[in-house]
């Protein structure tokens, strides 16, 4: 047999492999991408969505840099909405339904036509090292494969069981293969490994289900695309469609019960912690007694498809139970389900484990992404495989190692929340996670991270190109608006009319802005400054104007978590070396020295993170440091 | 490592507070010749001047002269921090140290964190610190006293108290982000008057911590007590009977006492700083003039004010008008003295005394105490706010929690009022000492004279 050798080799080809192997093939590298099924590739197992709080930030983010979720999202939504409209920009979230036959083909189709790129059709049995370095893989046929670096994004397929009431079968997902053998070979290298559970509901027929009985929630009557390089005048490429909302009642609650001693959950048969967020409907209704309905949105699985999906009705009971409890639901009478819900625990590797590069401090070349860090959500996984990709070409290319920070990305605050705090739930991002989270908005996240998705060339020249140029024009705009000021005389006749108070003699556009309840463009068309070439050019470019704005607008907060990124960037610069032996610092608390073995965070940030880790560990290490 | 990023420029009374024949106020960071430069008026500037070199002018203040000083100069690397640093030498003033630190914090300085000089020196490798080891038992030594920072009985019930009040916080940002995270959900979101009475409770709540603070000053600094009036209706006769023992001048002779005379009592175990004052009145005499400078300094920074009067000068308005000018918000306790030798007594009198003979003096001493510090009565149980440091912090949650509630009024939605909530938590974080990963450093070097 030839020996076969690549410089990455990614492991699953879930949301998170996919982007670590275009990425990596992208910069440069030889790929191969190992999975059990080509077509699967890509493949959402659970509800056929992309984004939502928090998590349509991650999109954006993925996309700015060069990722291709956004993208594959832009060309198999049938319906787009943004989230939290009625708020403010920070938290507005793009969300989209997807048609999930067309996502995951779409998603062969960008792989399959990726250069540098192989799949490679097979199951991992093994990792193979050397000395603490990553040689490659050994697949289930016995055949090693060797590589540079090995990102394993294997989801929750690693010894998966998946529970309906209390039949407990092996596999990852529906109809699909778990695998074994790659905790175990890690563990005798010393990882440790622990057990978590995720469901997912039944699937319905669609011509089963009255939906006419149903409340309809369309999409957004002007979608917004997830990606910065989907033309809109094209967009949205496909038919949209509409969910529909129904719900619960005290019935089919009393029907559920009646499983719960079927339950695979309270008989004790799943270990691994599940997600308080997303909790089975038997966990909400144990833990929301005193509420006698939950709400229930039927989602498209497709254009073409004949199933739904009912969000909010994830569940292990025993399926006649599911059934009978489903028939109890107002539009549900006839409904036929195509396929039970179910329970899957799988295994994971606290993330504790990998650094804020995930490459693991354990083993030289190999990393971790996705649901083997603990997270769950497809954009979760797939802002983790982006980065493990672009670090592993970076590491193999003998480039600098790419971080976000907190205060760059949210994908910069989900890693450093998994590796200073691990997680013993499935992580899943939430806006409130963020602490400067009115910087990192959804509507610039080209503006932080284009140039370093331009940087690694996984962004097109004229496209960041294009941004740079904007940014100009935001800056000068805002410089300019400062100054610019209106009379009372022009201003206050628009400004009653406008339900706003006039003003005195003079007053700055900037500071005009400010009021909530006047809008720029506005302002710019009083006394004719639309007439201005520059200030016409900003009023026609509808993003940057949008972005002087927001950046006028809400100019004190901007300004505050600014200063509070700025007064935080040393701690984030002092370097704890990944060496440093611990145990000789003698004065640190038992328990710090403890967490900062454990953790090795990169960084007094990061250290002063870790909970368990004093103050004064933190002046000691400090100390220590600085001798 | 290099930990010089950008920096503040901090100041701070470099000498114990006080009235003493000089202060000195220290001026460190990169824009402190820029700051004293925009006061300051001599015959150069100081940002041209030598390292090492000492200027002589005025710290002008609307223009007007403040004081003269002196101002030493050490250019970065050359000074106690390794940052540009200046020291300015001014009369030994409370008002004047006050309001010129106040002046240089208008122009961007801020104010120094308990041991933020040595720190800097510390960081800046101005101090030598190859005996890690030392500075490690020191920080040690600090935390097998406390955990988290209770340095003793007064501290500790403070530090619960505000994790108490932060926890309440945290409950409404969770409300907040609520909102925020789970919109989509069916879920019944707070209201936003729900949200206001939780904010104005917790307020309520830190502003009653605040009020201790005069207390809690009270009990470490004692209480200053200024003891004004027309000269001879016996202000030094009150003083000599308070200290049973004559110190000051006592005759006839208006406007002997030239100079301010300090005595220091203890009634029930706190202290009073009495001061004797020269009288107010303008006069044209040099000696005197300066007397009555002081004796304004000392009004101005009294926290109690004895009005002394007698049949013979009656009620001055005139001192009762500067009283009010000098210290607005003081209390006054009005005393008539000489009853032994006067039938005609004035009205609104809240002392009627003989220093003589001692008629009225056990009432007057009760006075002082009631009025002086304050009606409540605080047991060792009772929370105190005592320290600068944890009022700053008080007053920072305060201002971010007032500024809560005017976003909640204004039209701008939950994630900004979250901010709000997040930075006032902030500040109680850094009074209890949890985030801040420098606290403790500063804490230990504000305690330990360190590498000197």
């Amino acid at each position: 047999m030839d020996k076969k050798t690549f410089d990455v080799i990614v492991i699953g080809g879930g949301h998170a492999g996919i982007e670590a192997a275009s990425a990596a093939a992208r910069m440069g590298c030889s790929v191969a991408l190992m999975t059990m099924d080509r077509n699967a590739l890509g493949r959402m197992s659970c509800n056929p969505a992309i984004g939502g709080t928090a998590k349509g930030h991650l999109v954006r983010e993925i996309d700015a840099l060069g990722g291709i979720m956004g993208q594959i999202a832009d060309r198999t939504g049938i319906q787009f909405r943004m989230l939290n409209k009625s708020k403010g920009p920070a938290v507005w979230s793009p969300r989209c339904q997807s048609d999930r036959s067309l996502y995951s083909k779409e998603a062969v189709k960008i792989i399959a036509s990726t250069e540098n790129l192989s799949i490679l059709e097979a199951s991992v049995s093994n990792i193979l090292f050397e000395n603490s370095t990553v040689l490659g893989i050994k697949t289930a046929s016995n055949e090693d494969i060797f590589s540079k670096a090995v990102i394993l994004s294997s989801g929750t397929f690693m010894n998966a069981i998946m529970h309906t009431g209390l039949s407990a079968t092996s596999g990852g997902r529906f109809g699909e293969r778990s695998s074994t053998g790659i905790t175990e070979s890690l563990e005798k290298l010393g990882f440790i490994s622990a057990r978590l559970k995720t469901g997912t509901p039944p699937r319905l027929q669609k011509s089963s289900i009255d939906l006419d009985l149903l409340e309809e929630q369309p999409g957004d009557k002007d979608p917004q695309p997830f990606s910065h390089f989907t033309d809109v005048s094209k967009f949205p490429s496909l038919p949209q469609v509409s969910c529909h909302i129904t719900s619960t009642d005290s019935e089919v609650h009393k029907i559920l019960e009646k499983g719960f001693e079927l339950s695979p959950m309270f008989t004790g048969l799943i270990k691994g912690a599940g997600p308080r967020y997303c909790p089975s409907i038997e966990d909400k209704i144990v833990r929301f007694s005193d509420r006698d309905k939950h709400q229930l949105f039927i989602e498209p699985e497709g254009l073409e498809s004949t199933e739904v999906y009912v969000n909010g009705f994830s569940t292990s009971l025993p399926a006649e139970i599911q059934l009978e409890a489903l028939k109890k639901i107002k539009g549900l009478e006839e409904v036929k389900m195509v396929r039970a819900g179910y329970a899957v625990e799988y295994d994971f590797f606290p993330p504790h484990q990998v650094d804020s590069t995930l490459e693991t401090k354990l083993v030289k070349g190999l990393y971790f992404a996705g649901q083997v860090n603990g997270t769950s959500g497809y954009e979760e996984a797939a802002a983790q495989g982006l980065i493990a990709g672009i670090n592993a070409a970076l590491k193999i290319q003998n480039r600098p190692e790419f971080v976000l920070r907190r205060s760059d990305a949210y994908i910069g605050v989900l890693i450093d929340d998994l590796v200073t705090k691990s997680t013993d739930e499935p992580y899943r991002m939430f806006t409130s996670r963020a602490e400067h989270r009115l910087l990192l908005r959804q509507d610039n996240a080209d503006r932080r991270l284009m140039k370093l998705g331009r940087k690694f060339g996984l962004v097109d020249k004229s496209f960041a190109d294009e941004t740079a140029n904007r940014e100009i024009k935001i800056k000068s705009g805002i410089d300019l608006l400062k100054k610019l000021k209106l009379h009372a005389r022009e201003a206050n006749e628009f400004l009653q009319s406008a339900g706003s108070s006039t003003i005195e003699s003079t007053e700055t556009i900037a500071n005009l802005c400010r009021r909530p309840e006047l809008k720029l463009a506005d302002l710019l068309r009083l006394n004719g400054y639309d007439k201005d070439e520059f200030l016409s050019s900003l009023l026609n470019d509808e993003k940057a104007l949008k972005q002087v704005e927001i950046d006028l607008k809400y100019e004190g907060y901007l300004k505050r978590q600014q200063e509070m990124i700025e007064k935080l960037e040393r701690y984030e610069d002092t370097i704890i070396p990944l060496t440093l032996n611990y145990s000789n610092l003698k004065a640190l608390s038992a328990e710090g020295r403890e967490k900062l073995e454990r953790f090795k965070p990169r960084s007094i940030a990061q250290a002063s993170r870790i909970s368990g880790v004093t103050p004064s560990d933190i002046s000691i290490l400090l100390v220590y440091l600085k001798s | 490592m290099n930990l010089k990023t950008k920096e503040e420029t901090i100041v701070a009374l470099a000498t114990p507070p006080g009235i003493g024949a000089i202060s000195v106020i220290r001026l460190s960071g990169p824009e402190s010749f820029k700051i004293i430069d925009t006061v300051f008026s001599g015959k150069e500037k100081i940002s041209s001047a030598e390292g090492y070199t000492i200027k002589y002018g005025n710290i002008l203040d609307n223009e007007k002269v403040l004081d003269n000083v002196l101002i030493s100069i050490f250019k970065s690397p050359n000074s106690y921090t390794g940052e540009d640093a200046i020291e300015i030498s001014t009369h030994g003033s409370p008002f004047v140290v006050q309001r010129t630190i106040e002046l240089l914090m208008k122009l961007g300085a801020r104010g120094a964190e308990p041991g933020e000089f040595t720190k800097r020196a510390f960081l800046n490798d101005k101090i030598d610190l190859t005996q890690a080891e030392a500075v490690v038992d020191i920080i040690n030594s600090r935390t097998s006293i406390s955990l988290k920072g209770a340095r003793n009985q007064l501290d500790g019930l403070l530090s619960a108290r505000v994790s108490e009040i932060r926890d309440r916080l945290v409950n409404v940002s969770a409300l907040l982000e609520l909102e925020l995270d789970f919109s989509e959900e069916d879920i019944k979101f707070v209201k936003k008057d729900e949200l206001n009475n939780k904010i104005l409770q917790i307020l309520n709540e830190i502003e009653e911590l605040l009020s201790t603070y005069r207390f809690g000053k009270l009990t470490r600094n004692g209480v200053n007590v200024a003891i004004v009036g027309e000269p001879n209706v016996g202000k030094s006769s009150i003083l000599n009977y308070f200290l049973k023992e004559s110190r000051a001048i006592v005759s006839s002779i208006p406007g002997t006492t030239r100079d301010i005379i300090r005595e220091d009592i203890s009634i029930d175990g706190f202290l009073f700083r009495l001061f004797d004052t020269a009288g107010i009145r303008v006069s044209d005499d040099e000696l005197e003039k300066e007397g009555i400078l002081r004796s304004r300094e000392a009004l101005k920074n009294a926290d109690l004010v004895l009005f002394v009067m007698d049949a013979e000068s009656g009620f001055s308005l005139e001192i009762d008008s500067e009283i009010k000018k000098l210290n607005p918000n003081v209390s006054v306790l009005k005393v008539f003295n000489k009853i032994d030798i006067q039938d005609e007594k004035l009205n609104q009198i809240d002392f009627y005394i003989s220093a003589k003979n001692g008629n009225g003096m056990i009432d007057l001493i009760n006075g002082l105490k009631s009025v002086g510090l304050g009606e409540n009565i605080y047991t060792e149980k009772d929370i105190l706010v005592s320290s600068l440091r944890h009022v700053n912090c008080l007053k920072n949650a305060k201002e971010n929690l007032q500024k809560a509630i005017n976003t909640l009024k204004s039209k701008l939605s939950a994630e900004f009022v979250a901010s709000d909530i997040r930075a006032a938590e902030n500040a109680l974080l850094e009074l209890i000492g949890e985030i801040a990963p420098d606290d403790i450093l500063n804490d230990i070097f504000s305690k330990f004279c360190i590498g000197k």
